[in-house]
């Protein structure tokens, strides 16, 4: 992660929104963001941002899909899926001072990373009648893979708070507060009791990154990895641990087999899976 | 004293290149001033809107009569201080800590070890030294550095060989330069040291601090009689916030500067 | 209500004292609000014995009492009605005295000066109900590590001083609890404003009241009492006896101290760093726990920014970050700083154990780890004699 963010902005900076293999959904939590959207606006200047851009009449030229730049701040959803989009990130990077990729899309692959464990071939021809219009490549794969970012906002989605926390300590040159530890501090700072010790709940808290707010425990439900692995994760004895709450091997395979399932972390996790026998971690 | 105060306003004096990536700031208040900081202590730095770091006071009257300290830009915090321009506010509290027991070095030796940016919070007890010379025994100073470009405050070190031993070597040289070559333990060789009669300080990357602490013991140094100044994350320095742990000494405390007698085996403990 | 260890010493011995009937708690909790106190004591919510703010006694958890084992907390309904017959929850006081979150001070440049203004928090004056004697010796050191340095925690101090203290003996150990080891309980320790002891038996629902402060006693004074009667008295007195004797664990015959300077190097670290999922859980429900860390924040403008302090734990990989990296990076190092501060290097700091044997870290942890079985691990290599011949590499 780049550190130093240079000098304290006190220009408009200009901010650009890029999307790839998504589904839009981050990039609409920057629309979400209502209270702050106008003094946002003050601050930085939305230059290029489709979602928000009429596609006909005067600014139909900035809405072209590659956009001119440069720009001083680009946040990228999406991953990488086909080879268009394997050069399009790189112009994006070329024009962009600071790039900041939103969501699992962008920073892990994907839940269209599931294409990284089988045949694409297979999928394409379950999928489409006419499967030879479909050019794809064999993997959906993280934007940090394709070029250097200088930071990655989880989620799936991100969090509106994380996001105007992230653009707000850019404009301060500051580093963003957003922690790498499990979502259990989430939970017990907001003194949720823990669903899996007062309930025997499966929860992937222990192991997944902190940002939404722990709100799935808050309401009874276990936290299904969305923001992806925290730091260091144990796998190994959270697997013991899903299984000894009543998950079986397949139900554990895939509950990471989701928005993140590209995540390097969460590779061994079949194996583990399959070692563990019901009962109680060792 | 009460710890949810804020820090005092101050004000960016004078600011100067000492290499590349490291710089002085001279610091005046902006109206009430802390207390007087002794050699060895720290203040916490506030840059408006990105945070506080803890920094040892590298000089304790400048050329305007405030504070110095030396700041390597490593992080958000530290680059932020090395973009300050003269007039710039800041934020200020301390001191903070223990600092060099200068007390227990009169009458003898001083023996005064720094790697790198360590020479920082060594540079008050140079000048401590000089200004009651008849207090002390002479005085040595050994300063290391990855290459010449990396060695700081290089005039000021040139000024004290008339009144001090003075010693300078690098781990790699550059074109040009004439002097020693290799890590700082190897200039103890060419002091006369009288062990019995010495009191070492030593100041620079931990690594550096345990083997030259190591070799003066076995050289004939008490441990005792060996100072070091060593660092972990800090985020209140007043012994609330748990980060500066090095098992039993909270080192915003009872640090930074602590006997080597109290820390040598804790140092030899992997992630303690 | 004091802070001050030497106030405690001296609080008047506890006399016969007086016995008040399950309607008394009603009048109690009537009493503390009439007298301007927030009233906060257990709850049932959400499966577990929570702390929360209480408007009447009808919301104590009477009836419900708990199933605890490591990594497990199950509700269990009591015939007997009893309201304080269950072990520690999910929360300590800690919660209220040394909140998750708070704003220490802001920060504005105004036409290019910083001015900075302090954080002026009135915090409401707090009655705790329900006290357990392991969470009041757990407040008693906090008070010395925030209070009891050359820097006093003025926010803490602040809470702190207001509280008024109602402490209830214990009588209903869980199978985690081991206060005995630690000598914090059953029985309570000093310090409380007011102490009670829960009685429930053929001849009623009733509580044995003490008073160990003078607010304490004027509070008492305004309670539907009488006389504690010597059959009361000696019922309650057994009930807290008998819960001395049925600890669920127990720390080994050791000078823990001792025990954690002398295993750093254990290979046990790296058994339990195979099961620490490092989530931090042992840490946040830990009653002295006190570490923090701090958020500096700004608004959109730019031109304002605030200092913010919040609840750290040192299972955070950031948590011992230098600029070289985390100084400790593996779990096992994690782990070990944990518990060798906590039974250890505590004394070393603030001169005593930091660990109360409420048995929260064992219960909460979600795979179980156990504080005192780790320590009769690490006890047992000392006595092997495989300790001697161990030696770790110096480190780079």
């Amino acid at each position: 992660m780049v550190t130093d963010l240079g000098p304290v902005i006190r220009t408009r900076p200009k901010l650009a929104v890029w999307k790839f293999a998504s589904c839009d959904g981050c990039q609409l939590t920057l629309l979400d963001c209502e209270d702050e959207l106008l003094g946002l606006t003050e601050r930085v200047r939305i230059d290029h941002f489709l979602e928000m851009t009429p596609a006909e009449g005067a600014d139909r030229e900035r809405a072209q899909l590659d956009g001119r730049g440069p720009y001083d701040l680009s946040l990228v959803e999406g991953s990488i899926t086909t080879a268009e989009d394997a050069e399009r990130i790189q112009h994006v990077r070329r024009i962009s001072r600071y790039l900041v990729t939103i969501g699992a899309c962008a920073t892990a692959g994907g839940v269209q990373a599931l294409r990284n464990f089988a045949d694409v071939d297979d999928f394409l021809a379950a999928v489409y009648a006419r499967p030879e219009y479909i050019a794809t490549l064999e993997t959906s794969t993280p934007i940090s893979a394709h070029v250097p970012v200088d930071f990655e906002l989880r989620g799936c989605p991100i969090d509106r708070r994380q996001l105007i926390e992230v653009i707000t300590a850019y404009l301060a040159g500051r580093r963003p507060q957003i922690s790498h530890h499990s979502v259990c501090f989430e939970c017990k700072r907001r003194g949720t009791t823990c669903i899996t010790v007062a309930h025997g709940t499966p929860c992937l808290g222990p192991v997944t990154h902190a940002g939404c707010g722990a709100i799935c425990p808050a309401y009874g439900r276990g936290c299904y990895g969305c923001f992806g692995p925290s730091s260091k994760p144990n796998l190994r004895s959270m697997v013991a641990q899903l299984r000894h709450d009543g998950m079986s091997e397949r139900d554990v395979q895939r509950v990471f087999r989701t928005f993140n399932a590209a995540s390097p972390e969460y590779a061994p996790v079949p194996d583990l899976a399959a070692e563990e026998r019901q009962g109680p971690p060792a | 004293m009460s710890t949810v105060t804020p820090p005092l306003p101050y004000r960016v004096a004078g600011t100067w290149d000492e290499t590349g990536d490291t710089r002085s700031i001279e610091l005046v208040s902006a109206g009430r001033r802390l207390p007087p900081f002794a050699p060895g202590q720290f203040a916490m730095i506030y840059a408006f809107g990105v945070g506080e770091v803890p920094v040892s006071a590298s000089a304790l009257r400048g050329r305007h009569g405030g504070l110095v300290h030396t700041v390597r830009a490593v992080g958000a915090v530290s680059a932020a201080l090395c973009r300050l321009r003269p007039g710039d506010g800041v934020g200020l509290s301390g001191p903070y800590g223990t600092g060099w027991d200068l007390e227990a070095a009169v009458g003898h030796d001083v023996l005064i070890v720094a790697g790198g940016i360590g020479l920082a919070p060594l540079r008050p007890v140079v000048h401590a030294v000089l200004d009651r010379q008849a207090a002390y025994g002479p005085l040595a100073v050994l300063v290391g550095a990855r290459t010449p470009a990396d060695l700081v405050y290089r005039d000021e070190i040139e000024s004290w060989r008339g009144q001090a031993r003075v010693e300078v070597t690098v781990d790699r040289p550059a074109p040009g330069w004439q002097g020693a070559v290799g890590v700082v333990t190897t200039l103890l060789d060419r002091l006369d040291l009288r062990p019995e009669r010495t009191c070492a300080l030593v100041c620079g990357p931990e690594v550096m601090m345990r083997h030259s602490a190591r070799d003066l013991v076995t050289r004939g140094l008490a441990p005792h009689r060996i100072q070091v100044s060593l660092e972990r994350n800090m985020h209140c320095a007043t012994g609330h916030c748990g980060h500066c742990q090095l098992g039993p000494l909270l080192l915003c405390r009872d640090g930074p500067v602590v006997g080597y007698d109290r820390v040598a085996d804790l140092l030899l403990v992997r992630e303690l | 209500m004091s802070t001050d260890a030497d106030v405690h010493a001296s609080q008047p011995p506890a006399s016969d004292g007086l016995v008040m009937g399950k309607d008394g708690m009603a009048a109690l909790v009537d009493v503390l609000i009439r007298r301007g106190f927030t009233v906060v004591g257990p709850t049932a919510r959400d499966g577990a014995i929570v702390l929360a703010e209480l408007r009447s006694a009808d919301e104590l958890p009477y009836g419900w009492g708990v199933e605890l084992e490591a990594g497990r907390y199950r509700l269990r309904e009591r015939p007997d009605g009893a309201a304080f017959a269950n072990a520690a929850g999910p929360q300590s006081w800690k919660s209220f005295l040394h909140p998750v979150r708070v704003r220490e001070w802001s920060a504005d440049r105004v036409e290019g000066e910083l001015v900075f203004t302090a954080d002026q928090d009135t915090p409401p004056r707090y009655a705790f109900l329900g006290v357990r004697p392991c969470d009041l010796r757990a407040i008693a050191i906090q008070d010395r590590v925030l209070t009891g340095g050359a820097y006093r925690d003025s926010g803490y101090e602040g809470r702190r001083s207001g509280a008024l203290l109602i402490v209830v003996e214990c009588t209903e150990p869980g199978a985690t609890c081991f206060c005995v080891s630690m000598g914090t309980g059953p029985a309570a320790g000093p310090g409380y404003d007011l102490v009670m002891t829960e009685v429930v038996d053929e001849d009623g629902h009733r509580f044995w009241m003490r008073s160990g402060s003078q607010e304490g006693a004027e509070i008492l004074a305004e309670l539907p009492t009488r006389p504690a009667d010597p059959e009361t008295r000696e019922t309650a007195r057994a009930g807290v006896t008998a819960a001395a004797d049925r600890m669920g664990r127990t720390m080994p015959e050791a000078d823990l101290r001792e025990l954690m300077a002398g295993t750093l190097d254990a290979p046990r670290w790296d058994d339990v760093a195979g099961r620490c999922l490092t989530c931090g859980n042992c840490t946040m429900v830990c009653p002295t726990c006190f570490c923090t860390t701090t958020e500096d924040v700004t608004d959109l403008t730019g031109d304002h920014a605030e200092r913010w302090r919040l609840w750290d734990s040192c299972f955070d990989l950031d948590f011992s970050q230098l600029h070289g990296g985390p100084v400790r990076a593996s779990s096992r190092s994690r782990y070990r700083q944990w518990m060798t501060h906590k039974l250890g290097t505590w004394y070393d700091q603030f001169g005593s154990s930091g660990c109360v044997g409420c048995g929260r870290c064992i219960v909460w942890c979600p795979v179980g780890i156990d504080i005192t079985e780790e320590a009769a691990a690490l006890h047992d290599w000392t006595q092997s004699g495989t300790s001697a011949s161990a030696s770790a590499p110096e480190p780079p």
